[in-house]
């Protein structure tokens, strides 16, 4: 009873939110006459996006493989890359600028050169997903790793345990909620990754990803379709986020027993 | 050279064919703590010439001020840490004959209490039939049978603690190292696992060295009690706790309790002035 209450109580203010808000777009949208190809009203994004629905879906498909084969090597190349900087802080003092200066670096100034090292296409797009989403995933594991408590250590060490053993047993269950937390973030930027890269290097034989749906509807003014682009790129954002939560929250769910 | 005096009367209460758990010479041990934000450094002195000789099979109590360093002490004994002076001469040297109980369990979150208490087998190789067997045994031993599904997020402060002294216990140890185990219980938790304690010593013979700040505690469980002063540590007391091997819940109660504890207390603040 109080369950179902609570649900309605945390669905309900964002929905009214949202009814409220299309209603003053629409209404604005038609007592104002603003043109469509400026503000198109939620009526006109609803009709193109049921209009255009095999176009829009094609393009999720296509942005949702490349962000999703670039968050996978974000998780294993960034979990792995933070078990090698973790491993000796010589290492580590030596590469971490590096790992932070792929971060600054904007990833549209990259993105030419990947469509010269992958030719334009999906392998260049999954390539910019990667490099957007997986410094979360180092910076997130290597802090669990390091923050593993030094008792612990000091046990193994009592024990004679190996250095895979350290990190088998110890090291990487330690860290785990951090890099569920590195991962929840990089799930959203690989999407955001996935899209820039398309601007750039996502033109090719292939179903055109969300990132040309854009381009393309921007260019022909057809403002409707660009919104219901846009709405689809949030909506693969979210469900990437909703998948990599609830994986995680299924493994952690022995961490967080004391909270219950 | 007052402490050469100190180990020659524990050699005189304990007679010299008795075999030495451990046997420490002249330790020292200094830290170097930063200062200042450009690297500059002071060396403080933790230990300053321990001398300390345990015969096996034997209760120690360790007592002295907060920081005094009586854990450094102990993690050199475990060949955790390092000594700048000195040496120390272990018996029980090979994997799993020295086994260490922190101040707080540091169980592992993600594992069941029966995991947990596995841990020093899984790591040593032991094949897991074996290993069945033994955390079987050591859950016995401390009563946590019925806990042994269950994760250490949903156990009592106290069972926790229980669980971390059946995963020193699981590899059958000769040497116990605990580094004031049980001093974030509450006071009858102490007290029924101080006796507990006691029970499973009585049985396995193992030596134990107890580090505590508690006096209480040291006089109801040791047979030696050995008082360090507040840093630099150097040993002031070093006597056998002037009370029967038999003890029970009751010998808190009794005069002789009182006196034995007194005397640690004199000692401890002497050392501490």
């Amino acid at each position: 009873m109080s369950g179902s209450r609570s649900f309605t109580a945390v669905t309900l203010p964002p929905f009214v939110a949202a009814v409220v808000g299309l209603a003053l777009w629409e209404g604005a949208a038609r007592a104002l006459s603003i043109p469509a190809y400026l503000l198109p009203p939620p009526s006109a994004v609803a009709r193109a996006a049921v209009g255009d629905a095999p176009a829009l879906a094609g393009a999720c498909v296509t942005t949702g493989l490349a962000s999703l084969a670039g968050f996978l090597a974000s998780a294993v190349f960034g979990v792995a890359i933070a078990i090698g900087l973790s491993s000796s802080r010589v290492v580590e003092r030596g590469l971490y600028p590096y790992a932070v200066a792929l971060q600054t670096v904007p990833i549209v100034a990259i993105a030419p050169l990947l469509v010269l090292w992958c030719g334009a296409g999906p392998r260049a797009v999954t390539a910019s997903a990667f490099i957007v989403s997986v410094f979360p995933v180092i910076t997130n594991s290597l802090a669990g790793i390091r923050a593993t408590e030094p008792a612990l250590r000091d046990l193994f060490k009592l024990y004679g345990a190996s250095r895979m053993q350290v990190l088998l047993k110890l090291e990487l269950p330690h860290a785990t909620p951090q890099i569920a937390t590195g991962l929840r973030i990089a799930c959203g930027l690989s999407v955001i990754g996935a899209i820039v890269g398309e601007f750039v290097a996502g033109f090719s034989e292939g179903s055109p990803g969300l990132g040309i749906l854009v381009m393309t509807s921007y260019r022909q003014l057809r403002t409707d379709l660009l919104f219901a682009a846009v709405g689809c790129s949030a909506l693969l954002g979210i469900v990437m986020f909703g998948l990599v939560s609830g994986a995680s929250s299924l493994v952690l769910r022995r961490w967080y027993v004391a909270a219950r | 050279m007052r402490l050469g005096g100190c180990s020659a009367l524990a050699v005189a209460l304990h007679g010299e064919e008795v075999p030495k758990a451990v046997e420490i010479r002249g330790v020292r041990r200094r830290f170097r703590i930063p200062r200042g934000l450009f690297g500059a450094e002071e060396t403080v002195l933790a230990l300053d010439g321990i001398d300390l000789s345990i015969d096996e099979g034997s209760f120690v109590a360790l007592i002295g001020p907060s920081g005094c360093g009586k854990s450094t002490l102990l993690r050199i004994v475990a060949g955790l840490d390092v000594t700048d002076e000195g040496t120390v001469e272990v018996a029980a040297r090979a994997r799993g004959e020295v086994a260490y109980v922190f101040q707080d369990a540091h169980l592992l979150p993600w594992r069941s209490v029966a995991a947990n208490v596995a841990l020093p087998l899984e790591l040593r190789g032991v094949p897991r039939e074996e290993r069945d067997a033994l955390v079987k045994q050591a859950l016995e031993e401390v009563e946590l049978t019925d806990a042994a599904s269950r994760y250490p997020a949903e156990l009592s402060g106290g069972m926790r603690m229980r669980a971390s002294i059946a995963r020193a216990l699981v590899t059958r140890p000769k040497l116990l190292l605990m580094d004031e185990p049980f001093a974030a219980l509450d006071e009858l938790t102490r007290h029924r696992l101080d006796e507990r304690l006691l029970a499973l010593w009585r049985a396995h013979r193992f030596t134990v060295l107890f580090v505590t700040h508690a006096i209480f505690e040291a006089t109801f469980l040791a047979e030696r009690a050995v008082v360090l002063s507040g840093r630099p540590a150097r040993i002031v007391h070093d006597a056998a706790v002037e009370l029967p091997a038999a003890r029970t819940a009751a010998t808190r109660g009794e005069p002789a309790f009182a006196r034995a504890a007194g005397t640690l207390l004199a000692s401890l603040e002497q050392g501490a002035g």
